[in-house]
Formats: structure tokens, C-alpha cells, sequence
């Protein structure tokens, strides 16, 4: 049967190729763990990918009783963790999966980095790579705001600080991302959400996929 | 100078960047005025707000007061509580401390920890002097935000917290 279906599709719209082109590629031997088990450090680019996908099919599901205002947001997120079926899971998966992105990230450059994989013809990739990494922390600071409870309240209002003491345009980058000039609130939080769910997704997806594309198009680095 | 200086193929390029130019900034102008509209709106003049410290009552040890007002956030209005040190100098002058650490924003207190005669920040041992002087060595750079003070019937009025320059 599905068989059937694909035929029909691939005799119209000649598909076989395409996925081909995406999927179809030989992985050399020195990056296959199968062969030499240390090859597994070439999997915290992979397992990067994996929990960002995770993220961001927990996070859509979030937003089903998510709402990003001041008076509701703690609660909707005590209903969705308490009150609804696998609450506690979904909300975990996010939360947790927040951090584990970071540290897979983390690994990953470090492979990168001591393997010497950004030298020339990759610099470029390394570039993207490190704008990758700063909007993911992106992420991470603003997903933090939006169960708006004390922690991420003041968390927040630190983190505002920080990018307040930026040199000449520190006040400007503040009230931009805060919303208000002395009021870390209403306005915060759905600029905040906004750009959580909204912003930095959509540069990330970009990024990542130009990332997917170079390494496609110049091949993993040799073996060391 | 040839007598066609701008081809066909030129003039229809010049003309469809500046048409396509046009249209991207159509789109573009109103999405990012509307993103900067905070930053741009300026701040509000701060009034003053009323608390229940007696003037005659305050000394030369600074006195926590906790004062509440009305604050409106965009469509949000709710009542706030603020807190200010508050203390009279040696020429008799009221001066009303913010307690926002100047180095990330955490709440100092006043002789916090055991710190005779400091403001001290928990977060990263911030200390400051009784008049609010940042202390060179610890992490915040400069000196507490001052409230401006006036008094109404005998009680303390505070307005919105400035730069200090009585240090």
C-alpha cells in the first residue's frame, strides 16, 4: 500500500532523487562508532539536533495552554503541569531539554574545537556554528521569564542588568528588551514570549540550516 | 558616452531594486517602529509618592520604608511596594538610598551580613558606604540611586530614583 502511494507520487513528481540527495550519503569510516568506538564524539552535533527537535515539538504543545500575560501566566503553567494528563512530562521534556541542548551544544564545539574541524575550508560553518550557539542561549534566557515566578522574575531582572552595562547602547538595548524603562512586567513578559517562540526559532531554523548545508557540501574534516 | 548610457536591462534592474526597495521598506518601517516604540516613548515624569515614615522620626541610621503606589505597566495597573534607606546627614538632610544594587540589580540592605556601617548586596558581596558610595573593590561601579524627598504633614514623600551626586 505504501508502497503504492510512493510509486504514484515518484512517477508524477520524480521524488526519488530528492530524497536521495538528503539522506543517501556514505558516513566515512573514522566517523562511524561502529568502527572505532571513540567516534562517538561526532554524535553531540547529531544529538544537538535531536533535542532542539524535541524542543521544539514540546514547546508547540506548550502553547496549547501557555498564555504570556502577567496575571495568568504562573497559573496556566501550574494548570498545564498539575491539571493536565502528562503535564509534568511535557513541561519536563522542555525544561530539561533546555539545559541538555546547552551542554550536547557544548560538547559538540569542544569536539570541533580540539579536532581542529573550523580550520579552512570550514571557517565559515564555524561562524554559523557560534551564532547557533548564542541564539540558543538567547532561548534559554527568555524561555526562563515565562513560568513567571520569583526565580525567573529576578533572573530576569538580572540578566536585563547585564545587558544594560553593554557600553553607549546599554539603556536602549535594556528598555528594548524589557519593554518599559524601570519595569520588568506586562510588557516583558510578551516581548519575551515573542521572541522565544517567534524570533529566535526562526533564526535558528535559518542558521541550522545553513549549517546542515556547508557540512553537506564540504564533507566531515578527515580523520585526525 | 555612449547614446544609450543606461541600457534596457539596466533601467529595468535600477527600476524593480528601487520598486522592490520601496516595498521592503513599506513593510518593514511600521514592524520595526512598532518593535522600538519603548525605547522611543522617553520616560515618565516621576511623581511623588507618599509613605508612612514621620520626617521628625528619622535619624542618622538609615531606616528601611517600604512605600506603596499605584504603577501602571502598559495595560496593567497594580499596586507596587518600593523600598528606600532612608537617613538624615550631618547637615540635617533627608537622604532616601534605592536599594537596587548597582552592579545587577539585586536589593542591598543596610549593616546586611554583619557589615557595620555598609550597605551590603548578598548576590556578589557588593558594599557601600552610609551615603551610598560604591566601595572600589567590590563588584558594583557606581554609588546607590537617590529618591528625591519632600514632605507633606509631616510624613516622607519619595519620587522616582536618580543618578547620586552627593558622593
Amino acid at each position: 500500500m505504501l508502497n503504492k502511494i510512493y510509486d504514484w507520487v515518484d512517477e508524477r513528481l520524480d521524488i526519488t532523487p530528492m530524497w536521495r540527495d538528503i539522506a543517501d550519503h556514505e558516513v566515512p569510516e573514522h566517523v562511524n562508532p561502529a568502527h572505532h568506538f571513540s567516534a562517538f564524539v561526532y554524535c553531540f552535533g547529531g544529538l544537538t539536533f535531536f533535542v532542539t527537535v524535541i524542543q521544539i515539538l514540546s514547546g508547540m504543545f506548550l502553547t496549547m495552554y501557555y498564555v504570556p500575560d502577567i496575571k495568568n501566566a504562573w497559573e496556566s503553567v501550574y494548570y498545564l503541569q498539575n491539571e493536565v494528563a502528562f503535564g509534568v512530562i511535557v513541561r519536563g521534556m522542555h525544561h530539561w531539554g533546555a539545559s541538555l541542548v546547552i551542554v550536547m551544544m557544548f560538547l559538540h564545539t569542544l569536539r570541533v574545537f580540539f579536532q581542529g574541524a573550523y580550520k579552512k575550508p570550514r571557517e565559515l560553518n564555524w561562524v554559523v556554528g557560534v551564532l547557533i550557539f548564542f541564539v540558543m542561549l538567547g532561548l534559554g534566557f527568555t524561555g526562563y521569564l515565562l513560568p513567571w515566578d520569583m526565580k525567573a522574575l529576578f533572573a530576569t531582572k538580572v540578566g536585563i542588568e547585564i545587558a544594560a552595562s553593554t557600553p553607549l547602547i546599554g539603556h536602549e538595548l535594556k528598555v528594548l528588551l524589557a519593554g518599559h524603562p524601570d519595569i520588568v512586567g506586562a510588557q516583558t513578559l510578551t516581548r519575551f514570549f515573542a521572541i522565544h517562540v517567534f524570533f529566535l526559532p526562526a533564526a535558528l531554523l535559518g542558521l541550522m540550516g545553513a549549517h546542515f548545508i556547508m557540512i553537506r557540501k564540504q564533507g566531515i574534516s578527515g580523520p585526525l | 558616452m555612449s547614446k544609450q548610457p543606461v541600457s534596457r536591462r539596466q533601467f529595468l534592474n535600477y527600476t524593480l531594486t528601487g520598486v522592490g526597495g520601496f516595498m521592503a521598506a513599506g513593510m518593514l518601517m511600521p514592524m520595526v517602529r512598532f518593535a522600538v516604540d519603548p525605547v522611543l516613548k522617553g520616560e515618565a515624569a516621576g511623581d511623588f509618592h507618599p509613605t508612612q515614615q514621620k520626617v521628625a522620626d528619622l535619624t542618622d541610621v538609615p531606616v528601611r520604608v517600604d512605600f506603596s503606589y499605584e504603577q501602571t505597566d502598559a495595560w496593567y495597573t497594580s499596586e507596587v511596594t518600593n523600598t528606600a534607606w532612608v537617613y538624615k546627614n550631618d547637615k540635617d538632610e533627608i537622604v532616601a538610598l534605592s536599594p537596587v544594587c548597582k552592579h545587577l540589580g539585586c536589593t542591598v540592605s543596610w549593616e546586611g551580613s554583619g557589615h557595620t556601617d555598609k550597605f551590603f548586596c548578598p548576590c556578589h558581596n557588593g558594599l557601600y558606604e552610609k551615603n551610598g558610595k560604591n566601595i572600589p573593590g567590590t563588584p558594583p561601579l557606581k554609588p546607590l540611586d537617590v529618591y528625591p524627598t519632600t514632605e507633606k504633614d509631616g510624613l516622607l514623600q519619595l519620587g522616582k530614583p536618580k543618578a547620586n551626586n552627593i558622593v
